[in-house]
C-alpha cells in the first residue's frame, strides 16, 4: 500500500480569463494538531483529535471518510464559525479566527437566499462589500453565462432545479474570488444523473481556474474523479489516516476514470482503508458502522 | 418543477406545461393579464359556487330557525328578512341603514381607530420582535416581562386605560393596540428564529458584516412570519376595539352594537355585527395582498409548489 504522506507544494498557472493567478504560496490550508470536542469536561466527546494536514495551492484535495466522522465539524472550523480546542488552522499563512472572504464555504444545504433572484444572489458578495461600478456587474454577467443561468437571472431559487441551484451557488461563491473553495458534500441529494453532470461540470470549472479547492465527500468515485489528492480520514475522533495522490491526466472524463487501472487501484486502496476504519467503530458496537461495513465490503469484493 | 438534467434544463423548463407561462424569464406575463387569468381560472373552478352554497345554507338556517320554525331560543333574534329590509331601507325604522350617513360615520370611526392602533403596533412590534429574535441577551431581559403581560386580556386593561388616558379616543386606541402589539411582536420574533442558520452562515462567508446580515437576511427571512403576524394583528385589533367601544366612546361599530342592544333595536345590532365581519375581512385581505406584493418570491414559490 503506497501512502504518500507529504504532499508537495506546487502552483499551476491559472488558465481562467477572469481569475487572478494565485501567488506561489497563496491559498494553502494548514491544520496543525487540531482537536475539537463538544460538551463539558466529564462528558466531552472528542470529534477531532490531533488532526494535521496541508492542502497545496492550486490543487483539488478531496477529503473522504466514514459518515459521521467529523468532516462537517472540520468544515465549520475551516469556515471560522467555531474554534478548535487546541491546534491551529491557517489559510494563506493567516490564522483562521472568524469567517472571511478569503475562503468560500459551500455547505451541504442549498443556502441561496430564497427572497433574492439568481442575479441578486450572485451580487450579494460585492454588494455586501459595497463594491460599486460596472466591474462587479460585469463579473456577475460573466459568471451567469459561465454557469449557464443567463436566462434565469430573474428567477427565484425555488424556480430553479436542484442542479441549477448548485450552479447558482457556485457562481455566488466565485464572484468573491476566494483563495480557497471549501465544498462540503455539494452534490449530495441530487439525483444520479444530475450529480454526474455536476461532477463533470465542476471538474471543467476547476480545470479552467485551478483554484485551490477542498472538497468533502463520502462518494469514492466522486473523490477519485475530481481529486489531485485524497485525504482519507479515520473514524471518530478524526484525523488523517492517509494521503493519496491521484495523478490521472486532466481533463478527465467520467468514463475514462471508470476504466482506468490506476483509478481502480486507488479505489481499492481507499476502500480498504475505509473498511478498516469502519471496522474499528464496529468493534465499538455501532449500528451505523455495521451497515457501513456491509455496504462497503460488498463493494470491495466486487472488483477482485 | 422537479429535477432535470442540467444540460437540458432550459429546454425542459420551456417544455413543461404549467411553467410554460413563465417561459420567458426576462419578462413574465403582465400583472393585469395574469390576475385576469387567475380570475377566469377561479370562476371556472367549483370554488366560488361552493362558497355561494355555503352562504345560502347559512342564511337558510338562520331563516328557518327564526322565521319559519320560530324556535324558542331564537325568539328574540331578528330574522334575515327583518335585518336585510332594515339594512336597505332608505327610510329605516330604527334610524340606521345603508342610506344614513351615520352608518358610514360608525364604520369610518372604527376603521380609523383600528388603523391607528395597527400602525402603532406594527411600528413598535416589528422592531421589538426583530431585536428579540436577533439578540439573545435582549430577549433574556425583555421576554419574561412580555410573556407575563401577554395573557392579560385587553378587557382587563379597561379601567387602567381609562385612568391613564384622557378623553374617550386614546383609551380605545390603547386597548386596540395592545392585542395587535403582542401578535406582531411574537410572530416577528418567531420569524427571526425560524430562519435557517445556513442562510446566516452563507452571508458571513460571502463577506457580510453583522449589520448587513440583519438587513439582508434576518429582515427578509422573517418577512413571511411578520405578515402572518400582521394578519392576526388586524384580526385581534377589531376584536379588542369592539371591547373598548362597548365600554366608552361615542361612535364606532362596537358602540353601535351596544347602544342598539340597550335601546332594543335588534335589527340594527345585527347590521352592526355583519358590517364588522365585512370590514374586518377587508382589512385582513388588504394586509394579505400587501404581503404577497412585498414577498413575490414567496408567492412564486407557493405557486410553483402547487403546480409541481
Amino acid at each position: 500500500m503506497t501512502v504518500v504522506s507529504t504532499p508537495q507544494l506546487s502552483a499551476r498557472p491559472s488558465a481562467g480569463s477572469l481569475e487572478r493567478p494565485p501567488a506561489a504560496s497563496a491559498g494553502v490550508i494548514e491544520a496543525r494538531d487540531v482537536s475539537k470536542s463538544y460538551g463539558s469536561a466529564r462528558f466531552a466527546k472528542t470529534v477531532i483529535r490531533d488532526c494535521s494536514f496541508t492542502i497545496a495551492s492550486g490543487k483539488l484535495t478531496v477529503m473522504i471518510g466514514p459518515s459521521g466522522c467529523g468532516k462537517s465539524t472540520l468544515i465549520r472550523l475551516l469556515a471560522g464559525f467555531e474554534r478548535p480546542n487546541s491546534g491551529t488552522i491557517s489559510i494563506g499563512g493567516k490564522s483562521v479566527t472568524e469567517p472571511g472572504r478569503d475562503r468560500l464555504v459551500l455547505f451541504q444545504e442549498s443556502a441561496l437566499f430564497p427572497w433574492m433572484t439568481t442575479y441578486d444572489n450572485i451580487m450579494f458578495g460585492p454588494r455586501a462589500r459595497a463594491e460599486r461600478g460596472v466591474e462587479p456587474r460585469r463579473r456577475a454577467e460573466f459568471l451567469l453565462d459561465k454557469v449557464g443561468l443567463g436566462a434565469f437571472r430573474r428567477r427565484y431559487p425555488t424556480q430553479l432545479s436542484g442542479g441549477m441551484q448548485r450552479r447558482a451557488e457556485l457562481a455566488r461563491a466565485m464572484i468573491n474570488e476566494p483563495r480557497v473553495m471549501i465544498l462540503d458534500e455539494p452534490f449530495r441529494g441530487l439525483d444520479a444523473m444530475t450529480k454526474k453532470l455536476m461532477q463533470e461540470y465542476y471538474a471543467n470549472l476547476y480545470e479552467e481556474t485551478r483554484r485551490t479547492t477542498f472538497f468533502v465527500t463520502t462518494d469514492i468515485d466522486e473523490a477519485i474523479f475530481l481529486a489531485d489528492q485524497i485525504l482519507v480520514m479515520t473514524n471518530v475522533p478524526t484525523k488523517v489516516r492517509a494521503v493519496i495522490d491521484v495523478n490521472l491526466p486532466r481533463p478527465r472524463r467520467l468514463e475514462d476514470v471508470i476504466e482506468n487501472d490506476d483509478a481502480n487501484q486507488i479505489k481499492m486502496q481507499v476502500l480498504s482503508l475505509l473498511h478498516e476504519e469502519a471496522m474499528k467503530s464496529f468493534a465499538h458496537g455501532s449500528k451505523a458502522a455495521a451497515d457501513f461495513i456491509d455496504a462497503y465490503s460488498k463493494r470491495v469484493r466486487k472488483p477482485s | 418543477m422537479k429535477e432535470s438534467a442540467f444540460a437540458g434544463d432550459m429546454n425542459v423548463a420551456l417544455a413543461q406545461g404549467p411553467t410554460a407561462v413563465l417561459a420567458k424569464p426576462e419578462r413574465g406575463p403582465g400583472r393585469l393579464e395574469s390576475s385576469a387569468y387567475r380570475m377566469a381560472q377561479w370562476l371556472r373552478s367549483p370554488r366560488p359556487y361552493l362558497m355561494l352554497i355555503g352562504f345560502a345554507l347559512f342564511l337558510g338556517f338562520w331563516y328557518l330557525t327564526v322565521e319559519v320554525w320560530k324556535l324558542p331560543r331564537f325568539s328574540q333574534m331578528p330574522g334575515p328578512t327583518a335585518v336585510i329590509t332594515e339594512w336597505i331601507n332608505p327610510d329605516p325604522i330604527y334610524g340606521l341603514s345603508l342610506y344614513s350617513p351615520e352608518y358610514y360615520q360608525h364604520i369610518w370611526v372604527s376603521t380609523r381607530r383600528v388603523l391607528i392602533a395597527f400602525l402603532l403596533a406594527t411600528a413598535t412590534g416589528v422592531p421589538l420582535g426583530l431585536l428579540l429574535g436577533w439578540s439573545l441577551r435582549f430577549k433574556e431581559y425583555v421576554f419574561p416581562v412580555f410573556e407575563l403581560l401577554r395573557p392579560i386580556p385587553p378587557l382587563a386593561w379597561v379601567p387602567l386605560a381609562i385612568i391613564m388616558f384622557h378623553g374617550s379616543e386614546t383609551p380605545i386606541i390603547f386597548l386596540t393596540f395592545l392585542a395587535s402589539f403582542y401578535a406582531t411582536t411574537l410572530n416577528t420574533m418567531l420569524g427571526v428564529e425560524s430562519i435557517d442558520v445556513s442562510f446566516v452562515r452563507a452571508a458571513y462567508c460571502l463577506g457580510a458584516k453583522r449589520r448587513q446580515v440583519f438587513w439582508h437576511v434576518i429582515v427578509p427571512g422573517a418577512m413571511p412570519f411578520i405578515f402572518t403576524g400582521l394578519q392576526i394583528s388586524v384580526g385581534v385589533a377589531w376584536f379588542s376595539l369592539v371591547a373598548g367601544e362597548m365600554v366608552s366612546g361615542q361612535y364606532g361599530l362596537g358602540y353601535l352594537i351596544n347602544t342598539s342592544y340597550t335601546m332594543v333595536q335588534y335589527p340594527t345590532m345585527v347590521i352592526g355585527m355583519i358590517t364588522l365581519g365585512i370590514v374586518g375581512y377587508v382589512t385582513s385581505a388588504a394586509v394579505r395582498v400587501l404581503g404577497n406584493y412585498l414577498m413575490q418570491w414567496r408567492a412564486r414559490e407557493l405557486a410553483m409548489g402547487a403546480e409541481a
